[in-house]
């Protein structure tokens, strides 16, 4: 049985508000052949297996999965989905490759948000026999989340903005980003209202677009690239659904699922040496609660520790130097795309983002209402 | 050529995911909605190995995963744990915004519940406020049953 495994290359496209000119599986041929020859492999003859992320509301359809093989050379293969994050179909693809099962397999996420209206499919997955008749959406349970925060730590919606000024900022340095901006705190806290305190900019922008990774084992990535990324840690951790019953101004299953996966990797000491952290925050106000999550800063202290300056590009330790989720990446996409960005840090591959002698990133992918679930990858060279 | 036509003239096919359901709300739960339709009582649950109190109710322990087969009735009053307000509209909301929706702990329970906050200066919204339900006259054994919590007014 292997027991590395290798990510050998990965592919976006760019991501867009819309991207009209193309059907789904057009957004997933795409990536597939950009992978394909980033990697240098034959889709047909050396892919095993195909994981796939989408979720079937957001495709509008049951199986969303179907076109899948069609343009990925799916057909008399093992293909399998998995629905909701990207970053766990990361995950599931290692699984297959540590199984010993297969040897070489594509991973794939791709969702169109501009094809419906979000909010339905938010509410949707909402407990639907005491929360669903409320209305409830991601949004306003974010708000409630954001507010629980600030009530409990004393952070302002100050630092949020300040991360919504960053990553945006940080955008503008990488291409397949959609939003990128030059903002101040101001624009930020001026900028519509919501759903008090998140404001539309403290808002991940609705958008469409696909991501891909070839994984392998130790052996086959060594032989098709001098820079083959290692996964060297993986914890995922479930907190209850029911807002009511977590303690919303922490994050305990982050917390967790960060443990697992730094304890495997053999990190002691997370912030003096990761190199990189690409965290999935679908609000501002989420990547202050996820650094905390992730043992970057104590709990509570997530305001103090984006004043300090360090998750900048420049920084100690850059928090999402892509743009993050605030530059625009959609659901299912999101947390495979953060895998995608570590792993070209560490290839060394990120132009005017890149960390210099970046070794050793985090990836992180959370879904559900408030973050009720996360997966941690630990990433090294 | 094809990219030429796309890009001028993209084509969508339209759909709508039109699906009627009817969710069985189980056991517990069939008697929490009927406590609220006929009596305007919140009932919760209480775990008979750790004793903890959950609403809304749920058949197993959310901490210890003992199965719950009783249920407790609570005064309907409680403390707010967080909001928001909505100044957004969307196709799922139940109310026209601005409104206020919050996290709710009953007094007596250990888990919170979420449900609107109404008859209030939102100026004056607070975590840790007194709340109380406030219960619709026709009601229909689902969770709108109760049409907001609001705040509990200090006797003079």
């Amino acid at each position: 049985m292997p027991d590395r495994v290798g990510i050998v290359a990965a592919a976006m496209t760019k991501f867009e508000a819309a991207k009209p000119w193309q059907h789904l599986a057009e957004l997933v041929l795409e990536v597939t052949d950009k992978v394909v020859e980033a990697a240098g492999i034959s889709l047909q003859k050396d892919v095993e297996s195909i994981v796939s992320c989408s979720q079937d509301h957001w495709d509008g359809r049951t199986i969303s999965s179907m076109p899948i093989p069609d343009v990925t050379c799916g057909h008399l293969k093992d293909e399998s989905k998995v629905a909701d994050d990207g970053a766990y179909a990361v995950l599931y693809g290692a699984m297959h490759i540590l199984s010993g099962d297969h040897k070489l397999v594509l991973v794939v996420s791709h969702c169109a948000e501009s094809h419906t209206d979000g909010t339905i499919i938010e509410n949707w997955s909402i407990d639907h026999i005491f929360t669903r008749m409320l209305g409830l959406d991601y949004t306003l349970a974010a708000a409630m989340q954001a507010r629980r925060y600030m009530d409990k730590y004393g952070i302002t919606p100050e630092q949020f903005a300040k991360v919504v000024v960053k990553n945006k900022g940080n955008a503008k340095k990488n291409p397949y980003a959609q939003d990128s901006a030059t903002l101040s705190v101001i624009d930020v806290l001026k900028s519509q209202m919501l759903a008090d305190p998140i404001t539309v900019m403290d808002r991940k922008p609705v958008s469409d677009g696909a991501c891909a990774m070839i994984l392998a084992t130790e052996e086959i990535a060594k032989k098709l690239t001098d820079k083959p990324v290692w996964i060297k840690g993986a914890g995922n951790c479930y907190d209850p659904h029911f807002l009511g019953d977590r303690e919303l101004a922490d994050c305990d299953a982050l917390e967790t699922a960060s443990k697992k996966a730094y304890k495997m990797a053999g990190i002691k000491n997370p912030v003096k040496e990761i190199d990189v952290v690409e965290l999935s925050e679908y609000y501002s106000y989420q990547e202050l609660l996820w650094t905390e999550g992730l043992g970057l800063c104590k709990r509570g202290e997530g305001g103090k520790f984006i004043d300090s300056g360090k998750t900048q590009l420049n920084g100690d330790i850059p928090v999402n130097p892509s743009g993050g989720l605030l530059s625009g990446i959609p659901i299912t996409v999101a947390g495979m795309s953060r895998v995608a960005e570590a792993v070209w840090q560490l290839q060394g591959r990120s132009g005017e983002r890149q960390i210099p002698g970046a070794k050793l990133a985090v990836a992180h992918g959370c879904g559900g209402i408030c973050g009720q679930m996360h997966c941690v990858l630990v990433l090294g060279n | 050529m094809a990219n030429e036509v796309v890009k001028k003239e993209p084509m969508f096919t339209e759909g709508y995911v039109i699906m009627p359901y009817k969710y069985s709300v189980g056991t517990l739960a069939s008697k929490f909605f009927i406590e609220i339709r006929d009596h305007k009582k919140i009932n919760g649950v209480k775990c008979p190995k750790c004793n903890i109190v959950i609403v809304p109710p749920r058949s197993v322990c959310i901490k210890c995963f003992n199965k719950i087969e009783d249920l407790v009735e609570l005064s309907g009053k409680g403390t707010l744990v967080t909001y928001t307000v909505a100044h957004y509209d969307s196709a799922v909301q139940a109310m026209k915004p601005p409104y206020a929706i919050g996290v709710i702990k009953l007094d007596g329970a250990d888990t919170a519940i979420t449900h609107f906050i109404g008859e209030v200066d939102f100026k004056e919204l607070k975590a840790g406020m007194k709340l109380e339900a406030v219960f619709n006259e026709t009601r229909n054994a689902n969770i709108l049953d109760i049409k907001y919590f609001k705040p509990v007014k200090n006797k003079g």
